[in-house]
């Protein structure tokens, strides 16, 4: 596991809105909500694979522009009753910057675990 | 500490109460409740198939003991409530428990009417209202054989058809001359008994019971003329009292049932009371719908929202009798002045017929053939002015099987039948659902099942199948629908909010109505800033990141993530320079798809969101701007050859639907709006299946409104006829106007136009010239705003943070 990364600054990302994150092998989707949290899922759905960056962010929920779904930006868990989970990685927000912690050497691993 | 609330019955009113207290607040209270049966919360509702041998008891248990468990509540079965002291707020079980409350709700339901005739209290003598009964006459069945039902009303044929199934020898003995006299005419009425004797039902009509004969056990039935008939078992159905005896031992005012007000409280205010044991603006409700509209409003109440109100509901019966459709609702007898429509084809077994004043649905009767019965409902709730398909009503309502779902009759479909087209779902997996995991409601179906969520042309599909699968009565939908799950509001309550408090932003509108959601939802947000940008142009500042995707990308997702880009043409004019601006585009981004759109432009599909900005510069400098092929706003007017070429042109349909598209792209609206103008009536450009069409004729411009040709084919009304170019403009720009400022969000013109009614909307356009021209006005202004072209803003810069992702080292 490697250590704290810094990605952007709050401000960057809007609020109740998203920015993506391109890795080579992974694109992450970063989540402001209200309170100015920052939550950092996979941008893929559970469902079928709907980039879950491009939906709506109400609550601490985004809904998937394709189907709906709602997902749980805390733990990337759809909430029912739909059922299916998409990897959420840690994050924090410190003076304004945004800080992912990023399985790098194993993001490929780190996508494929099982989440639940 | 927790406040405590105490539930006395454990029955369906009741705990509807608590799960939707549940849904409010979790905490608020320690929960206990009473109940005398020895069971969980079941579907009393389903008793009758149960006794029809349809179903098991354990198919119809609602709540199980776990339910009851995981949400802390404390489950007290068994034994009965025997005494309210209102004095130290505690309620006394008949086993000598006590439990003290903050808060008390009473629904104790009804008890059924036993005929007060010397012999009453003989073994054998029952009512038909719990699992106990049931037992009894399954026991009866197994051991003997005559049956009599006293009562020839919905619950007396239900138990009549259960106690014939089990093998019985049943006569149903009725006061009256015909069955069901409050729920059917005599039409109707006939044509039910006539089945129900084919079956093998025998009945006594206008016959008085007098006394019960046998010694301890029946043995008979005796009737005030003197005759008799013997029976072993008899079920009085004849009518039920609210049960009232232990609200009104602890002093709280009844009269037939425990009295409440709009917020269901009795006359002492801690103390409410909701269900069949209460008398509701002068009105005790015997059916499931109501009690569940008062059980939302109890809760709103528990939880200390306070925020609605009951107000008494409409009903409508059916008969659970398998084989036999009916179905009945409102005031089916007509009056002096009252108009009926009816059709009777008794070699079918279909009867239909609909009372009429002034064109608006006022009951309702349906033998054979009920499928439409939750429409005509609906439509009889909503006050809905029919005259514009007065002519077909009877034939049902189009859209169900319209979209190629094949036959209409639910029922007869196998369960491998598919329902929802688009989410691939089949009538086996939504009735499992329904049955499995206890849903009631159309909603919960969609959740579950994702049937009828999507375009929504299965509804009517899946509402008969909750409808047989779960007893007729649970899927009601309120009369006032709200908005979404994050409010209580109507979409008219909030328009009218928005206007006319009036409300400017989407915080201040959530505060205002008491939004239960911090920031809204997906489908409320996008809602709110389309009503706050329809009336507030030019002050409201539009919010992002409450639009759609497709609104926000200004352009459509696909399925792969990328986007299409559909650039605008004027009435479907180009030249070859346009074309070949488009294709230069193309090529230089990599366009894996092109296509020629059925609204007379090209489509660009596949396009990377990164790449957007840059295709759409490319694009503005040619001339372009978008389409807003993704919006719920003006698409394409459509225009044919018209005078110009063609040898029957009688106007310049392509030059009138130029100026009609300069004059509205970019208008945002409750959902698409699409226009075209035929230049004679061979109508090439299919202007009478569009939102606004235009047929040129000779000696004007024939104006169309509220067509569609989607999901729902609709054909257009006829407006008016005008002469000039410069009308057709106005009116244009004012049907728009009065569309964009009161239809619900995502509602097209064709559905507004037959919930509001064609002559509502002919009154706003054409009655008052000064109407018009203010509702011309006030779309002009706001197209001020709304022409600013969103592709050349974004290509110079605007919302960057859209299209560009944030890069790490990989
Ligand atoms: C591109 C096009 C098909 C084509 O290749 O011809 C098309 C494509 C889509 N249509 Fe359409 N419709 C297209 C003409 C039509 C037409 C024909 C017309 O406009 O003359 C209709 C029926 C006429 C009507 O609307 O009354 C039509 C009725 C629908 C409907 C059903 C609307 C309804 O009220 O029943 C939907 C679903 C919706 O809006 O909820 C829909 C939705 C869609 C969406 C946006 C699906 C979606 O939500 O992602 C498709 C986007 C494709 C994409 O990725 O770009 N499309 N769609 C047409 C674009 C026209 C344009 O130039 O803007
Ligand atoms: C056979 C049958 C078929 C029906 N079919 C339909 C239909 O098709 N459509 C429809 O809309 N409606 C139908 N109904 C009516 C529907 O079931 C009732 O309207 C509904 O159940 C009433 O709900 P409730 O909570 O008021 O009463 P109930 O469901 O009767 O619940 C009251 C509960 O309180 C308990 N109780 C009473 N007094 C006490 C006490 N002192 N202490 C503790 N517990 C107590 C009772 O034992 C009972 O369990 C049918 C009813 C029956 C019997
Ligand atoms: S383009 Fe229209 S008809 Fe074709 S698949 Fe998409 S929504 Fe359906
Ligand atoms: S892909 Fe997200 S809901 Fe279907």
């Amino acid at each position: 596991m490697s250590d704290w990364i810094q990605i952007t600054q709050l401000k960057d990302i809007p609020v109740l809105g998203s920015r993506v994150i391109e890795t080579e092998t992974v694109r992450i989707a970063l989540f402001r909500n209200s309170h100015d949290q920052v939550f950092a899922l996979r941008d893929q759905c559970p469902h079928k694979q709907g980039p879950l960056s491009q939906g709506i962010v109400h609550g601490s929920t985004v809904t998937c522009p394709l189907h709906n779904w709602k997902i749980d930006l805390a733990t990337g868990e759809a909430l029912g009753p739909d059922e299916g989970c998409t990897h959420a990685y840690s994050c924090k927000v410190e003076e304004g910057k945004v800080y992912l912690k990023l399985p790098l050497e194993v993001a490929n691993t780190a996508v494929a675990r099982d989440c639940a | 500490m927790k406040q405590k609330l105490v539930l006395i019955g454990n029955g369906m009113a009741g705990i509807r109460a608590i799960e939707e207290l549940l849904k409010y607040d979790r905490e608020l209270y320690d929960i206990t409740v009473i109940g005398e049966e020895p069971h969980p919360n079941y579907n009393r509702i389903m008793l009758s198939p149960v006794l029809a041998g349809e179903k098991e008891i354990d198919d119809i248990i609602l709540n199980s003991y776990d339910w009851y468990e995981e949400n802390d509540i404390t489950l007290i079965t068994g034994d009965k409530a025997s005494k309210i002291n209102r004095i130290n707020k505690s309620v006394e079980t008949e086993s000598g428990k006590i439990f003290n409350f903050d808060r008390l709700l009473i629904a104790t339901g009804s008890i059924p009417f036993i005929i007060p005739v010397p012999g009453a209290d003989k073994q054998g003598v029952i009512g038909f209202r719990d699992i106990a009964d049931i037992e009894t006459m399954i026991d009866f069945a197994k051991n003997t054989k005559k049956a009599v039902v006293i009562g020839g009303g919905l619950l007396g044929l239900e138990a009549a058809n259960g106690l014939m199934k089990q093998g019985m020898d049943v006569t149903v003995v009725h006061l009256m001359d015909s069955l069901l006299e409050r729920q059917l005419d005599t039409t109707a009425s006939a044509m039910l008994k006539t089945s129900l004797v084919e079956r093998g039902m025998k009945f006594l009509m206008e016959a008085q019971t007098a006394e019960i004969l046998g010694d301890d056990k029946v043995h008979g039935v005796k009737f005030a003329d003197g005759s008799n008939i013997d029976a072993d078992l008899v079920v009085m159905a004849v009518g039920i009292r609210p049960n009232i005896e232990l609200a009104q031992e602890a002093g709280l005012y009844c009269e037939r049932g425990i009295v409440v007000n709009d917020t269901l409280q009795t006359y002492d205010p801690t103390i409410y009371a909701i269900g069949e044991c209460v008398q509701h603006r002068n009105i005790c409700y015997g059916l499931v719908a109501p009690l569940f509209d008062q059980a939302k409003v109890v809760a709103n109440h528990l939880a200390m929202v306070g925020s609605s109100r009951y107000e008494g509901s409409i009903t409508s019966t059916k008969l659970k009798v398998t084989g036999i459709d009916l179905f009945s609702a409102g005031e089916f007898n007509e009056e002096d002045g009252d108009d009926v429509l009816s059709l009777n084809d008794p070699s079918q077994g279909v009867y239909k017929k609909l009372v009429l004043q002034d064109n608006k649905i006022k009951g309702a009767v349906l033998y054979g053939d009920t499928l439409d019965g939750t429409w005509y409902f609906q439509l009889m709730r909503e006050g809905t002015d029919i005259s514009a398909f007065r002519s077909t009503i009877l034939f049902g309502q189009h859209d169900i099987g319209d979209a190629g779902h094949g036959d209409p009759k639910v029922a007869a479909l196998p369960p491998e039948a598919e329902i929802c087209g688009c989410n691939g779902v089949c009538k086996g997996e939504i009735i499992d659902a329904i049955v499995k995991k206890g849903l009631f409601t159309l909603d919960e179906v969609r959740a579950h099942t994702k049937a009828s969520s999507s375009c929504g042309s299965c509804t009517g599909l899946v509402e008969s199948i909750l409808a047989s699968t779960v007893g007729e009565g649970y899927d009601e939908k309120p009369s006032k629908q709200p908005m979404c799950k994050c409010t209580e509001h109507s979409h008219d309550e909030v328009i009218t909010a928005i206007r006319d408090q009036p409300q400017k932003s989407m915080p201040a509108v959530r505060e205002a109505l008491d939004w239960k959601t911090e920031d809204g939802c997906a489908a409320c947000r996008p809602a709110l800033n389309y009503y706050l940008l329809a009336h507030w142009p030019g002050e409201y500042q539009d919010d992002a990141q409450s639009r759609f995707i497709n609104e926000r990308a200004h352009g459509n997702i696909q399925k792969d993530g990328t986007y299409s880009v559909v650039p605008r043409m004027f009435g479907g004019l180009c030249t070859p320079n346009d074309l070949r601006a488009i294709a230069d585009a193309c090529e230089k981004y990599q366009v894996p798809e092109m296509k020629v759109t059925g609204g007379q432009r090209i489509d660009l599909f596949g396009v990377k969101k990164e790449d957007l900005p840059s295709m759409w510069k490319d694009l503005s400098e040619a001339g372009f701007v978008s389409g807003h092929a993704y919006g719920k706003a003006m698409r394409t007017v459509k225009t044919c050859a018209g005078k110009t070429w063609c040898r029957f042109g009688t106007q310049n349909s392509t030059g009138l639907g130029v100026q009609l598209e300069e004059l509205t792209w970019g208008s945002w609206m409750p959902h698409k709006f699409k226009l075209a103008v035929s230049g004679c009536p061979r109508n090439c450009a299919e202007a009478t299946i569009k939102d606004f069409g235009v047929v040129c004729v000779d000696s004007g411009y024939e104006l169309h409104i509220g067509g569609n040709g989607g999901i729902k084919v609709r054909v257009t009304d006829l407006l008016c006829k005008v002469e000039t170019e410069e009308q057709v403009l106005e009116y244009c720009g004012a049907f728009i106007q009065k569309y964009r400022e009161e239809a619900h969000y995502l509602e097209r013109t064709a559905p507004w136009v037959e919930r509001v009614g064609l002559e509502y909307v002919k009154e706003a356009i054409l009655e008052d010239s000064e109407q018009r021209k203010a509702l011309y006005d006030r779309f002009k202004y706001s197209q001020k705003f709304a022409q600013i072209d969103p592709w050349k803003e974004r290509a110079q810069g605007a919302e960057s943070h859209e299209f560009t992702n944030l890069k790490i080292a990989g």
